[in-house]
């Protein structure tokens, strides 16, 4: 999947996360900063890639700012910003596939 | 080495009799060389001690690089006097290496932070550490480990030497020309001044700061002015509005309430529920609110509290007024209907930090106590729970008398969310240990209670009320369901802070944190 524009899920409030994913060529340019870093960043960071690794995303900057969402949060977030960066999140949303 | 919560204790730290934490009551019956302060004798008939500036009383103090500066947390996040003397003696004075012992520091003194970096306070000793001040002692920025004491254990220091203050700053809502203090009658009111009243005599020297000159005698006095060598009028001791709130609110939140009404129903299935029992809680939403079921409970068996005790807020004052409880000892308020209560109602009473919770005196009222509500950052299976470090290893709060009033009570109950956003309250192992798993009995959380298996007698009394408990190694697994295992804490060996069990020996360190950095790997 081509990260074609801008785009963004998630806030700022507490317990969620805001992603934001922009078009690259240089794989994933991911920048991380949480509210949780030092006890859940590495599984937040191992998330991330996964969730974008499954969409098939192989190229973007990846901007997160985690406010201390649980794991499924940040999949739902990742996912979202994704789908709305190629125009895929209005309809034909495939849930059950790459959406999980 | 291993103390008796199972944390490893550099042997470095071990000098000068100092030893780990070995369990409950270890140090009773053994004896305390009381230390004495060396004071000014102040024979000529003077009529007055108010000198110009804050500069001119560290001058006639002696004040000069080195030494240790004392102050009491009463005025709480409003206080100025802390940021006023240190600016006076650092800017003014240019004095060094000084190290502030206070009862507790937070987001009022972030000044304080900016002279720890800069390498002029190179000690700090507290029972509460927070804001700017917390994250660059964390950092390792401080020159020695900072030292902390719960609320009980500082009066046991500076009673036995170990911190000799050589000039105390009595934050001062009220005070006569020759510094007699009260903690009303003035405009930054802040009603007790228990914790400063070990420091005023075991100080060298002792100043007042007021914002609120009074005619003499301002009696009855909590600092009284034998023990005064300089009075200071400033413009403003803190913000009043940050000093105590209007009214402690009970919470609406229905998961505070759930909580709370469990708490009452646990304090109810005991044998110490009875007529004249003896009671503290916090003013955290859930303690708090404990207070309106237990006064349920109260009427239901046709009892009355005996006395309760600690940090005071207006819903203990309302019980007092209504006749359910029979006399309050107060060591601080937190709200304006205890300030505007104690010494005033009849059976609202002052007490100093040591009558409150000293375990080397010989009548600490924290003995006493039946029933304690406490509240936790963490509490781990081993019912060690910490209150001082966050769950991201940086200093953040204050034990205060938590240790104290656990070890002291015959039932500690802790009442805590089962997780906080992604933080597992109950978790395998704290951050730090702040109060020892063997003084907490009862945990209540939103997801359930857990009694510790060392109170066999207290689980009997759950199970005959019928309330539902369960092991707090589920809990934990509960909220590691929820919120996922969280990786270990990357400490450098460096040591940051000491914390002192209350009776002197060391309970845990705390490190320098090494955060991870999602670039580096």
């Amino acid at each position: 999947m081509d990260i074609k524009n801008v785009a963004m899920a998630g806030t700022l409030e507490s317990s969620d996360v805001q992603v934001t994913v922009e078009p690259g060529d240089n794989g994933i340019e991911l920048t991380l900063t949480s509210s949780v870093m030092n006890q859940y960043g590495r599984q937040i960071k191992a998330t991330i890639l996964e969730t974008l690794e499954r969409l098939g995303v192989s190229s973007a900057r990846v901007t997160v700012v985690d406010k201390g969402a649980l794991e499924c949060t940040l999949k739902a977030r990742v996912e979202c910003a994704v789908f709305r960066s190629c125009g895929q999140s209005a309809e034909n949303i495939p849930w059950g596939g790459v959406i999980r | 080495m291993k103390n008796a919560v199972g944390r490893d204790i550099p042997d470095e730290l071990l000098v000068k009799g100092r030893e780990v934490y070995q369990g409950k009551n270890y140090m009773d019956g053994k004896y305390i060389q009381k230390a004495a302060p060396k004071t000014r004798r102040c024979e000529n008939p003077a009529e007055s001690k108010i000198v110009e500036s804050i500069t001119d009383a560290l001058k006639l103090c002696g004040a000069r690089d080195g030494m240790t500066f004392s102050f009491h947390h009463h005025l709480r996040n409003g206080d100025f006097v802390v940021n006023q003397v240190m600016a006076a003696a650092i800017e003014e004075m240019g004095l060094r290496d000084i190290t502030i012992a206070a009862t507790s520091l937070g987001e009022a003194h972030d000044p304080v932070a900016g002279y720890i970096e800069e390498g002029w306070v190179t000690g700090i000793q507290t029972s509460g550490i927070r804001g700017k001040i917390g994250e660059v002692v964390s950092a390792g920025k401080l020159k020695t480990p900072a030292i902390v004491r719960s609320h009980g254990g500082r009066p046991r220091a500076i009673e036995g030497g170990e911190v000799h203050i050589d000039i105390a700053f009595v934050a001062a809502p009220t005070s006569d020309c020759v510094g007699n203090c009260r903690g009303i009658g003035g405009k930054s009111n802040c009603g007790s001044l228990g914790y400063a009243m070990t420091d005023a005599k075991y100080a060298d020297h002792v100043v007042v700061v007021t914002d609120c000159l009074v005619d003499f005698p301002n009696m009855p006095a909590s600092i009284e002015a034998i023990d005064v060598d300089a009075v200071v009028v400033v413009e403003s001791i803190g913000n009043p509005k940050k000093i105590a709130s209007a009214a402690a609110r009970i919470s609406q939140n229905p998961r505070d309430l759930m909580m709370a009404e469990n708490v009452a129903k646990v304090i109810a299935s005991t044998p110490y529920f009875k007529d004249g029992f003896s009671f503290q809680t916090g003013v955290g939403g859930p303690s708090l609110a404990a207070n309106l079921f237990l006064e349920r409970y109260m009427d239901e068996r046709g009892i009355k509290m005996g006395w309760s005790i600690g940090g005071i807020c207006g819903p203990m004052v309302e019980l007092l007024k209504k006749g359910k409880v029979g006399k309050i000892i107060d060591v601080q308020d937190f709200d304006l209907d205890a300030v505007n209560s104690i010494n005033q109602t009849p059976n609202h009473f002052e007490m100093s930090a040591s009558q409150y919770a000293n375990p080397a005196n010989k009548g600490a009222f924290v003995n006493k106590l039946d029933f304690v509500v406490l509240a936790a950052l963490e509490i781990d299976t081993g019912f060690n729970v910490n209150v001082l470090t966050g769950s991201d290893g940086v200093l953040r709060g204050a034990p205060g008398g938590h240790p104290d009033t656990a070890a002291g009570s015959k039932c500690c109950i802790i009442v805590t969310p089962l997780i906080r956003g992604r933080m597992a309250t109950v978790c395998e192992n704290v951050v730090t240990v702040t109060t020892p798993g063997d003084c907490v009995d009862v945990l209540v959380t939103d997801y359930g209670i857990a009694v510790n298996p060392l109170r066999p007698d207290l689980i009997r009394c759950l199970d005959e009320a019928g309330i539902p408990h369960v092991t707090i190694e589920s809990l934990k697994d509960k909220a590691y369901s929820l919120v996922g295992t969280p990786d270990d804490l990357q400490w450098e060996d460096k040591v940051v802070a000491i914390l002192e069990a209350r009776d002197g020996t060391i309970l845990d360190v705390v490190r320098k944190i090494k955060p991870y950095d999602p670039y580096q790997d």
